[in-house]
C-alpha cells in the first residue's frame, strides 16, 4: 500500500515541476532522467544500477583533496544523514535552506548530476550531492564488490558501512573505485553515496560485481522501503 | 659497531644479482622439466651430470644419470655407433615415461644419439631408474652429419614427437620418433635436412609457425667463445625454416635470439619452458660467467613474442619503479593524500608567464619531504594516474636466502626512500607495512609475461593457497586476484620514473 502511494505522489507531482519554479526562467527537464514508474527496477545490461534519491545539492567549497573530501561528507548537515531511507519529495533543511529529496530512473548506466541539478535551477559546481538507493537482493551474496565510478570525487557506504572513496578532480569511469569484498544481505540493502562537484560536468555511476568481475543483474532496486 | 652490524645484516639481505643462485654450472643443458615441484636439467658430462632446484632459482648437483642404469655408461650399441663420451642431452615426458637423448660421441663426426628411459626424475623415488635402449640416430665419420646435440620437440598440433640433431659437420636433421617407445618411428626413412652450420637445435610451436632455434659460433673457449642463439620459423616441421630476411636455414639462416651481453658471454642450447598461464620462460647456458671465473653456466630468462617471434627477455632488475596497470594506466601508490611535485603553485598560464623559458629544475619529490603526514602504522593500497610523487614510487629489490622461483630471487617492494613494504593480507588484498621484515607475504615473484608486461604476485598469501597476483580490480583499486591470461588486469608496466 506504501508504494502505491509513493507512486501516486511521483505520478501528481512530477519529477522537476516544484524546482523549476524555484528559477526565474522554467528549464527543460532533465534529458536523462526520468520519475520512476514501476515500483522495481532491475539493474540495466551491464548491471548498473539505474533507480536512486537524490537530494538537490548542498553548496560547499568543493574542494576535492582525501582530507576536504572525507572532512566533508563527515560533517552533518541534516539528521540521520548516514541511516535515513528518505522518500522522493521528503525535505531537510541544510544551513536554513530545505532541500528536497528526488527519486529518478536513469535512461545510461551513469546518473547525471549536472542534469539533474541543473533542471532544477540549482547550482551544479562546488556542490555536493547524497544520493540513496536500497539494492533488494533474493539471497545472500557473498564475496561481491561494490564498483563505483563518479565526477569528481565520491564517497560510499553499503548498509551503513564506508567502503570505497575516490578522491580529487576526475571525470566517471566504469569500475573505478571498487570496495574489497563484502556481503549483500537478503532482502533490502542501502546503497548511499556522497558525490562532491568542484566545477563542470558531474555524474556517477555504480554497480555490483562478482568475484569475476562479472555485474551482478539477480537484484533489483525499489526505494519504498522506508526504514 | 652497531651501524657496522646493520650494514651488515643489509648486505646479507640484499641478493647479488647474477644468472641463478646455488651452483648453476653447466654445458649444454637440456631443457629444463619440471617433475614433481622439482626443476631438472642434464648436462655435458661424464656420466651426464644432473643439476636440481627445489624453486628453479638456486641449483645444485646430484649426481649424473648414468649412476641409475647398471652399466653406468653408454649401451654397447650406442658405443659401438657413437663413442663413449655422454654430451649435450635432451629430456622429454611421453605418457609415463621420460626420454632422455643424449650424444655419445666417438671421433666426431662419427656419433650416435642414445635414449635412455625411466618413470621418474627423482633419484629418490623407489622407481627411480633409467634404462638405455641404445642408438637413435648416428653418423658414420663421413657423411655431412654429426650426430649430437639432441633436441626433442613434441608437436602440439598433432602429438607428433620430433628429433632434431647434428654439430657443424653438415646439417642439422629431423626424424620422427614414436612417442610410446621413443625410437624413430620410420627407421628406414631419410632424415631431413633442415639447417646447416649449427648446433645445438630444437624446435617450438606457436600460433600454427614451428620455429627452429638453434646456436651459431664457437663453443668451448670460455670467454673467447662466440656462441650465439639463432631461428627460422616454418610452417611445416619439417621446414623449409626461413629466418626474417628470407634465407633459408640450410644456407645459413638464422634471426638473432640471443647474444653476447653483460657479464655472459656465448649463450647457447636453447630450451623452452613453459609455466603455463602465459608464462613462458627459455633455459640456455653462457659459455661464460664473467662473475664466476669465466665457467659456463646455466639461466633462465623470461622468453617474449613480438611480431611472430620469440624475444629474449631479461630477468628483473631491481631498482625504483612506477607500478602501472595495463588494464587502467593508473598507477600503485599508497592511499595517501598527493602533494604535487615542487608544491602547489600557479599554473602560470598555459606555457608559463613572459618571455623567458624558466630555467628553473623541479626537484625530486622523496619520501622524506612529503612522509611526515603519512600514518605511522599499516596503510592501504591504490591506483591514481601517476604524477610522479613519492607515494608512488617504489623501490624493488632482491632478497637473499629466500627462495627465488625460475631465473630470480623474490623481491621486496618498498616505497623508495623508505623501508614501507607492500604486503599480501589474509583476505586476499594489499596493504603496506610499516617496515619490512621479511615475511613471506613480503616477498615479491615478478614474471615477465609473453607480452613484455609483468605480473607480480606474493610469495604466500597468509591462509590462502591459492596463487594470486597484483590486479587492478578498478582505475583507482588495487587487490589480489588469480592470474587470468586473458585479461590485462593482473597485468603490470614497470616504469623507471
Amino acid at each position: 500500500m506504501l508504494r502505491l502511494i509513493i507512486l501516486a505522489v511521483l505520478g501528481s507531482a512530477g519529477l522537476f515541476s516544484s524546482a523549476s519554479a524555484q528559477t526565474a526562467t522554467p528549464r527543460s527537464p532533465a534529458p536523462t532522467l526520468a520519475a520512476p514508474k514501476s515500483p522495481a527496477k532491475a539493474p540495466g545490461a551491464d548491471g548498473f544500477i539505474q533507480r536512486w534519491l537524490i537530494l538537490e545539492p548542498i553548496p560547499m567549497k568543493g574542494q576535492l583533496t582525501d582530507t576536504a573530501v572525507q572532512t566533508a561528507v563527515k560533517t552533518d548537515y541534516f539528521p540521520n544523514q548516514f541511516t535515513v531511507m528518505p522518500q522522493h519529495a521528503d525535505t531537510v533543511t541544510v544551513s536554513g535552506s530545505e532541500l528536497r529529496w528526488h527519486a529518478v530512473d536513469t535512461s545510461g548506466y551513469n546518473v547525471n548530476l549536472y542534469h539533474f541539478a541543473y533542471a532544477l535551477g540549482k547550482p551544479t559546481s562546488n556542490v555536493l550531492f547524497w544520493a540513496v538507493t536500497v539494492v533488494n537482493s533474493p539471497r545472500e551474496m557473498p564475496d561481491i564488490r561494490l564498483a563505483i565510478g563518479s565526477n569528481a570525487a565520491s564517497v560510499w557506504w553499503v548498509n551503513g558501512k564506508e567502503v570505497i572513496g575516490i578522491y580529487n578532480d576526475r571525470q566517471t569511469v566504469i569500475d573505478d573505485g571498487v570496495s574489497r569484498s563484502l556481503t549483500l544481505q537478503k532482502g533490502p540493502n542501502i546503497v548511499r553515496a556522497a558525490i562532491i562537484n568542484g566545477g563542470g560536468a558531474t555524474d556517477f555511476c555504480a554497480r555490483f560485481l562478482d568475484r569475476e568481475y562479472r555485474p551482478i543483474k539477480d537484484i533489483t532496486v525499489s526505494l519504498a522501503d522506508r526504514q | 659497531m652497531r651501524l657496522r652490524l646493520l650494514a651488515a645484516v643489509l648486505l646479507v639481505l640484499v641478493a647479488p644479482l647474477s644468472a641463478l643462485d646455488g651452483d648453476p654450472r653447466i654445458h649444454d643443458p637440456s631443457t629444463v622439466v619440471v617433475h614433481d615441484g622439482r626443476f631438472y636439467t642434464f648436462g655435458t658430462g661424464n656420466g651426464l651430470p644432473i643439476s636440481v632446484s627445489d624453486d628453479g632459482w638456486t641449483w645444485r648437483r646430484a649426481g649424473t644419470l648414468m649412476q641409475a642404469i647398471p652399466e653406468g655408461r653408454p649401451s654397447p650399441e650406442v658405443i659401438a655407433r657413437g663413442g663413449n663420451n655422454t654430451w649435450a642431452p635432451d629430456v622429454i615426458r611421453s605418457g609415463d615415461k621420460y626420454f632422455v637423448y643424449y650424444s655419445a660421441p666417438g671421433t666426431q663426426p662419427k656419433a650416435a644419439i642414445g635414449l635412455l628411459v625411466g618413470r621418474t626424475l627423482d633419484p629418490n623415488s623407489p622407481d627411480y631408474k633409467w634404462e638405455d635402449r641404445g642408438p637413435v640416430v648416428w653418423s658414420d665419420g663421413v657423411e655431412d652429419s654429426n650426430a649430437i646435440d639432441p633436441g626433442v620437440f613434441r608437436d602440439p598440433t598433432k602429438g607428433s614427437l620430433w628429433l632434431t640433431y647434428g654439430s657443424y659437420f653438415g646439417y642439422i636433421r629431423l626424424v620422427q620418433l614414436d612417442p610410446k617407445t621413443g625410437q624413430r618411428l620410420h627407421p628406414d626413412a631419410r632424415p631431413v635436412n633442415i639447417a646447416i652450420n649449427s648446433e645445438a637445435s630444437i624446435i617450438i610451436y606457436r600460433d600454427g609457425w614451428y620455429y627452429l632455434l638453434l646456436t651459431h659460433g664457437s663453443c668451448c673457449a670460455g670467454a673467447n667463445s662466440s656462441y650465439n642463439i639463432r631461428m627460422g620459423r616454418a610452417k611445416n616441421v619439417t621446414g623449409p625454416f626461413v629466418d626474417n630476411m628470407g634465407i633459408d636455414m640450410l644456407q645459413g639462416g638464422g634471426k638473432l635470439f640471443l647474444s653476447s651481453g653483460g657479464r655472459y658471454i656465448g649463450p647457447g642450447h636453447f630450451g623452452l619452458l613453459d609455466l603455463g598461464d602465459g608464462v613462458q620462460k627459455f633455459s640456455c647456458h653462457y659459455e661464460a660467467d664473467l662473475d664466476r671465473g669465466g665457467v659456463s653456466v646455466l639461466d633462465i630468462r623470461p622468453l617474449m613474442w613480438r611480431d611472430g617471434w620469440p624475444v629474449a627477455g631479461d630477468n628483473f632488475k631491481e631498482g625504483t619503479y612506477q607500478i602501472e596497470s595495463v588494464r587502467t594506466g593508473t598507477a600503485l601508490e599508497l592511499a595517501v593524500q598527493g602533494m604535487p611535485v615542487g608544491g602547489l603553485r600557479g599554473r602560470g598560464g598555459r606555457g608559463g608567464r613572459g618571455d623567458a623559458v624558466p630555467t628553473e629544475v623541479i626537484s625530486a619529490q622523496n619520501a622524506a619531504d612529503v612522509a611526515a603526514s603519512w600514518p605511522a602504522g599499516p596503510i592501504n593500497l591504490r591506483l591514481s594516474p601517476y604524477m610522479v610523487q613519492a607515494q608512488q614510487k617504489w623501490t624493488i629489490t632482491p632478497v637473499a636466502n629466500v627462495g627465488g622461483y625460475p631465473g630470480s630471487p623474490y623481491f621486496k617492494i618498498t616505497i623508495a626512500g623508505t623501508n614501507r613494504a607492500l604486503a599480501a593480507t589474509e583476505d586476499r588484498d594489499l596493504v603496506t607495512l610499516p617496515a619490512f621484515t621479511g615475511g613471506p607475504e613480503q616477498l615479491w615473484r615478478i614474471d615477465q609475461l609473453t607480452d613484455g608486461t609483468y605480473r607480480v604476485m606474493p610469495k604466500s598469501v597468509p591462509n590462502s593457497k591459492d596463487p594470486l597476483a597484483l590486479s587492478a580490480a578498478g582505475s583507482s583499486t588495487a587487490t589480489l586476484d588469480r592470474f587470468s591470461a586473458d585479461s590485462d588486469r593482473q597485468r603490470w608496466l614497470l616504469k623507471t620514473p
